[in-house]
């Protein structure tokens, strides 16, 4: 079996405590949520740590609250209990679509929300253990100087691998974060950034608490979908995913509207153009079409996961589709994906 | 058995339902399994096999400086240490336990350390450094061809080819000549793996210094304790092989793996107990899974559908080592003729070495890919003629009990109602061709050995032993080398011996797969144990009886052909009220005999052919499958999905229906799994960067195998009609089902969108693609475009039956006996000597 390298574990009861052994430490200490990305990363070498720090044994970091219509995840809530908490359920569907269609139940039962917006990018090149990465003489995103997905890059196009992210900026989230330092808020759209590597505008000393959702998101004139794709119905991550919310007015006309690409692209992809090119209009089979082709513009799919990567850009297309039908009620053109069944 | 003894002959059939033969009974091994990787003794320490990181390099430098210094570390090997070679055929003796000067794949093992916990046996093969001079990178059966690149091994058939191969059965022009059709294609059938959920592992405790047991994951206990004895250089009789319950086999533990062998080498030099499991990752790399195979079909039909004449090419991409390979090269060729007739057959293959993991043999050993192939080709041959693919099948039956074209004896032949069931079950008269666009039927068939008439080093001993011993506790203690890999043939071993003497399971001890303990039985392979094992139990059992009735006959005074064995009593069938327990009976019989034992053995009937090549093939008799599989496929993305598999199975007649449709509906799974997703594929980086080549994904959730979302709901038909052939009239189940599923599954995606996909897995971007080129009025398919070029060697012409042949090529047999690599173990042609030897024996029984 592949074994973790040693570390120091810590599990401390309070943030405070988090706050203090994370302040000033560097990269080699890291925190801790469910352990379902870390402990495989680490396992296979490419992410280290001398000192792991548990968040589990903090209490008010966990637990879902609404207040002023403004919904409030806190960061250890497990991804299953996300899935099960009503409110959820009944005012954010696509979220809870894209949450309960993560990995497996076991994982589910062990990842939380908080670690799924700050899960690593991915790359199938990267996410492999350290002696098959020495065969390949490792590459930029660890230890090496190359990029074998786009040798001529000077950047890296691991992906983004969370099937949450595109849905929350969609529904225009914000993530609370603390340090010794303080807190702040930011938009989780300016939280991913367009980098294989740096992909998240965190510092080392921050933690996540909070990913707050906005009342305006659940009125009745917004509705929102989520399409993964990936090859099997269990335990595979997206290799496209597309996450919409459509705001209309009392005439069916759209007001707004966002769609985020997952994984393909290093961050959460808004797809460009996309409320000019509806606004105003009444979603149908032809406005559909000019958002979908849109989303093919948008998505950047590299031969760095599952599947083909051109195929995967056509797939970006129709699952756009796919998805604003449904927001509008239109006959489904695509096979769904298993886990809609 | 509520019957009269008449004889302890082995081949007689018993049609109605026995006590246990027949009935679904929960399996006998069902309960706490021990598992290699469960072992633990005293002192254990823990081993790590250090492996290469390049494809191709000389070995320049192994330093393990930096590894002695783990807290922990106990010691190291390195292939010097282990200068024999070994290899699972006697013809490719070409693995060492640790590579000596040359690595050949990235996963090769070039040096082992030991330490006190695994974590440091990990932490020290981490630092060990060895140094490489790389050599050219051979990725394809296409480089492996250019004779200006470094060779892999300095034996085969020049460059990097390890074998070639080219037989010829009957006037192939003729029969072209002949046909309304003469169809091409070209096909190609990706590699893949076993995946067997346990992981491999193996635990070697040493007694002395010049003696070990070693416990193992593995399907072939018997090889392993040949090739140890070879490499250890030490008497087999000091060596104990002990195969653990193995979670799982598929072809993917029936290989000697360097980890079993170095563990043994590493308890006997440090003197106490080793333990390996190896990760996931190595499990690729150990592989031995299928061939990815490039094929062309040329075949003669006509108007009618009848085959006049085929010819079929091959070339198998082999990876580093030899393994099972050459006899998978012939397998992509012999089973062709056992389905449907053909008269006249043409067969051509190849097998290159690549820098890449082994492939060896998995679940359908070389047939699946040119059953794809045939199966596909025969669908769109019957769309040609205008005919429904059903029937074009059913007027192209095998002729049970007749010789083959390429010399292959058949026994029984189920195959005309596994098509009338699945036809029947899955509506095909009324909705094949006629469904929405979307919705398609596919139908293929397929036939599979059960057991291979030979075994993999030529002998003249029998391939399955079975022993029993009984005593006056009415207990039966039955001992046999065959190794459990979950299939079940535990059950089957303790059920037939339960029958034949009357007795329960529950009174039956089992000792098996153990090379100190149990008579050699050859291992778990070629689909042989039902057969083999259950001949060989069913005579040791008989002769059981035997022993008892004579004494039983005697005290009651009743002649022995009246004596019944049932419900654990022995009675006269005229006055049932008559009789003893069986314990008293054993005591009886053993106080007249004293101890009781008694033996069982089984060698397979002599094949016909007898041409260099014709030990691949032949087999006591056949299973016959044929399925049905319906699809959904979206137009728009190229997406699609199975909704329903109905699957007919000829079993002769199932020992435990349960074990049997379990390897059905196991075989399906798998079908589909590399008909769908599955691939062993590797990854090359920009040449002018790198001479890197990995494996692209060597991991279980980024090497896609179906989970249970994927799998479609399936009806199975058990087609039960005894084979002569067979223990019971049993035949194979462990690999037959499997082969009708990729091409089924192909032709079901041409029903429904009317593209041709000619390669496995099929993928939605290859239907997108194939439904573009349609759209632009070109060729609707999608697959690989030509067959090479390649020189397959001077073609053996072997007349066939229909032609008056005697089983024999017409060239002279003096000039291929010198051709021929004469091994340590034995060599192919001391074949004749071991056919002469084996007439002797049938002749004198
Ligand atoms: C087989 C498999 C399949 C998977 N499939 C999917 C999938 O389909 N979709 C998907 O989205 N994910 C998938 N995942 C990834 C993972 O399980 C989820 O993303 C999960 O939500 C991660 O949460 P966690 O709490 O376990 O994260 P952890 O592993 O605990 O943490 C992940 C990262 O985030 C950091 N982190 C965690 N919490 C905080 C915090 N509060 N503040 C700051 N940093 C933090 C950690 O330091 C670490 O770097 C899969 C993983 C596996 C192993
Ligand atoms: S995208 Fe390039 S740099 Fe980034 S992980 Fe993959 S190979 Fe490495």
């Amino acid at each position: 079996m592949l074994r973790l390298p040693p570390f120091d574990f810590h599990t401390p009861g309070s943030l405070a405590e988090v706050l203090e052994i994370v302040a000033g430490e560097g990269p080699e200490t890291r925190v801790v949520a469910g352990g379902t990305d870390l402990w495989p990363n680490m396992k296979r070498r490419h992410q280290r740590a001398e000192r792991v720090v548990s968040l589990m044994a903090i209490p008010e970091l966990a637990g879902i609250h609404a207040h002023n219509g403004e919904l409030a995840l806190g960061s250890t809530t497990t991804l299953e209990d996300t899935v099960r908490t009503r409110v959820v359920a009944e005012r954010f569907p696509a979220l809870a679509r894209a949450v309960a269609s993560i990995s497996s139940p076991p994982l589910r039962n062990m990842g939380t929300i908080g670690g799924n917006i700050c899960v690593d990018t991915r790359c199938t090149y990267y996410n492999q253990t350290e002696e098959w990465r020495r065969s390949i003489d490792y590459c930029m995103k660890e230890k090496g100087t190359i990029c074998w997905v786009a040798p001529s890059s000077p950047r890296c196009w691991a992906h983004t691998a969370s099937d949450s992210a595109p849905v929350l900026c969609a529904l225009g989230a914000r993530v609370e974060m603390k340090s010794k330092q303080g807190e702040r808020i930011i938009p989780l759209t300016d939280f991913y950034r367009d980098d294989g590597i740096e992909y998240l505008d965190k510092a080392a000393n921050e933690v996540v608490t909070r990913i707050l959702i906005p009342d305006e998101s659940d009125s009745t004139h917004c509705r929102s979908s989520f399409w993964k794709l990936r090859r099997r119905g269990s335990i595979d991550f997206a290799v496209l995913s597309v996450a919409a919310a459509v705001w209309t007015d009392d005439g069916d006309r759209v007001t707004d509207a966002r769609i985020y690409l997952g994984a393909v692209g290093s961050r959460p992809l808004p797809v460009t153009g996309l409320a000019e090119c509806l606004e105003g209009k009444v979603l149908d089979e032809e406005t559909v079409s000019e958002a979908a082709a849109l989303a093919r513009k948008t998505a950047t799919p590299m031969d760095n996961t599952d599947f083909q990567a051109q195929w995967r850009g056509v797939m970006a297309a129709r699952y756009t589709e796919a998805a604003l039908g449904e927001i509008a009620g239109l006959e489904p053109r695509a096979l769904p994906p298993p886990h809609l069944l | 058995m509520a019957e009269p003894i008449e004889s302890d002959q082995q081949e007689e059939i018993r049609d109605e339902p026995g006590r246990h033969i027949g009935q679904p009974f929960r399996r006998v091994d069902g309960r706490a399994k021990v598992f290699a990787d469960d072992l633990h003794f005293p002192r254990l320490c823990h081993l790590k096999l250090v492996r290469s990181t390049v494809p191709h390099a000389k070995i320049e430098k192994i330093d393990f400086s930096a590894a002695t210094e783990v807290p922990g570390y106990l010691g190291s090997l390195t292939g010097r240490q282990m200068p024999k070679p070994f290899g699972i055929l006697p013809v490719s003796q070409d693995e060492h336990a640790l590579c000596i000067d040359k690595v050949r794949y990235v996963g090769d093992p070039v040096a082992a350390v030991a330490a006190t916990s695994e974590e440091a046996a990990y932490a020290a093969a981490l630092l060990v450094d060895v140094e490489y001079q790389p050599l050219d990178t051979i990725d394809s059966v296409d480089t492996a061809l250019d004779e200006e690149r470094d060779r892999i091994h300095d034996y085969g058939d020049g460059a990097n080819v390890h074998k070639r191969v080219s037989m010829r059965f009957g006037d192939v022009e003729t029969g072209y000549a002949e046909a309304d059709l003469v169809l091409e294609d070209t096909f190609f059938y990706e590699g893949n793996t076993h995946l067997a959920m346990e992981q491999h592992a193996t635990v070697a405790v040493a007694e002395d210094e010049d003696r070990v047991t070693v416990f193992s994951s593995t399907q072939t206990p018997h090889y392993v304790h040949r090739a140890l004895a070879k490499v250890l250089e030490l008497p087999p009789s000091r060596i104990r092989v002990i195969a653990c319950s193995n979670g799982g086999g598929f072809g993917g533990k029936s290989d000697i793996f360097n980890h079993e062998i170095v563990a043994a080498k590493m308890a006997l030099e440090l003197g106490r107990p080793v333990r390996i499991t190896l990760n996931r990752e190595e499990i690729f790399y150990c592989h031995r899974g299928r061939h990815p195979t490039l094929m062309h079909l040329r075949t003669g039909l006509k108007k009618d559908g009848s085959m006049t004449a085929q010819h079929l090419r091959t070339a198998l991409d082999g990876g580093a080592y030899g393994s099972y390979g050459v006899a998978s090269t012939y397998y992509t060729g012999a089973l062709q003729t056992v389905t449907y007739d053909l008269p006249r057959y043409r067969f051509d293959g190849v097998r290159c070495f690549t820098n890449k993991p082994p492939c060896g043999p998995k679940r359908g050993h070389g047939t699946p890919q040119p059953r794809f192939a045939f199966e596909v080709h025969l669908d769109k041959a019957a769309q040609q003629l205008g005919l429904d693919p059903a029937d074009l099948r059913l007027r192209n039956l095998a002729e049970p009990g007749s010789v083959t074209s390429n010399w292959l004896q058949l026994g029984t032949v189920g195959l005309r109602r596994c098509i009338e069931a699945v036809v029947a079950g899955s509506g095909w008269r009324e909705r094949f061709g006629k469904l929405p666009h979307g919705r398609g039927l596919g139908l293929a068939c397929g036939s599979y050995l059960c057991g291979a008439g030979l075994p993999i080093y030529w002998n003249h001993m029998p391939q399955s032993g079975v022993q029993l011993k009984l005593d006056r506790s009415g207990g039966v203690a039955v001992f046999c080398g065959e190794a459990e890999i979950g299939q079940g043939s535990d059950s089957v071993l303790a059920a037939v011996v339960a029958e034949v003497l009357g007795i329960e399971l529950a009174d039956i001890r089992l000792c098996v797969a153990d090379t100190d303990l149990t008579p050699v039985d050859l291992g778990s392979y070629s689909s042989r144990v039902t057969l083999m094992v259950g001949h060989a139990a069913h005579q040791a059992a008989e002769r059981a009886r035997m022993l008892i009735a004579k004494a039983v006959a005697r005290r009651l005074d009743v002649p022995l052909e009246r004596l019944v064995f049932a419900e654990r009593r022995v009675f006269d069938a005229a006055d049932p009220e008559q009789g003893l327990s069986f314990e008293d009976a054993v005591t009886l019989a053993e106080a007249k005999w004293g101890t009781l034992g008694t033996t069982g053995s089984y060698t397979p009937p002599r094949a016909p052919g007898k041409y260099r090549g014709a030990g691949v093939g032949p087999s006591p008799t056949y299973s016959y499958s044929a399925a049905v599989i319906e699809v959904e496929v979206d137009p728009e993305t190229g997406l699609y999905r199975p909704v329903h598999v109905w699957i007919a199975h000829d079993i002769g007649r199932s020992i435990n229906p349960v074990l049997v449709l379990g390897q059905v509906e196991g075989s399906i799974y798998m079908g589909l799994g590399e008909a769908m997703m599955e691939e062993q594929a590797f990854r090359s980086l920009p040449r002018h960067l790198s001479s890197a080549l990995v494996h692209k994904t060597p991991s279980l959730l980024e090497y896609k195998s179906p989970t249970f979302h994927d799998m479609p709901p399936v009806t199975s038909y058990l087609i039960e009609d005894p084979d002569p052939l067979g223990p019971f009239g049993a035949k194979e189940v462990g690999q037959g089902p499997l082969l009708p599923i990729p091409p089924a599954l192909a032709n079901a995606v041409h029903d429904a969108v009317g593209v041709r996909i000619d390669q496995v897995p099929i993928h939605p971007h290859m239907i997108l693609k194939a439904l573009d080129e349609k759209g632009r009025g070109r060729q609707a398919r999608y697959g690989p475009a030509a067959f090479p070029e390649i020189d397959f060697g001077e073609t053996l012409i072997v007349p066939t039956p229909a032609e008056g042949g005697d089983g024999r090529a017409l060239d002279d047999p003096e000039k291929r006996k010198a051709h021929d690599m004469v091994g340590e173990t034995g060599t192919m042609s001391s074949r004749d000597e071991a056919l002469k030897a084996k007439d002797r024996a049938l002749t004198t029984k």
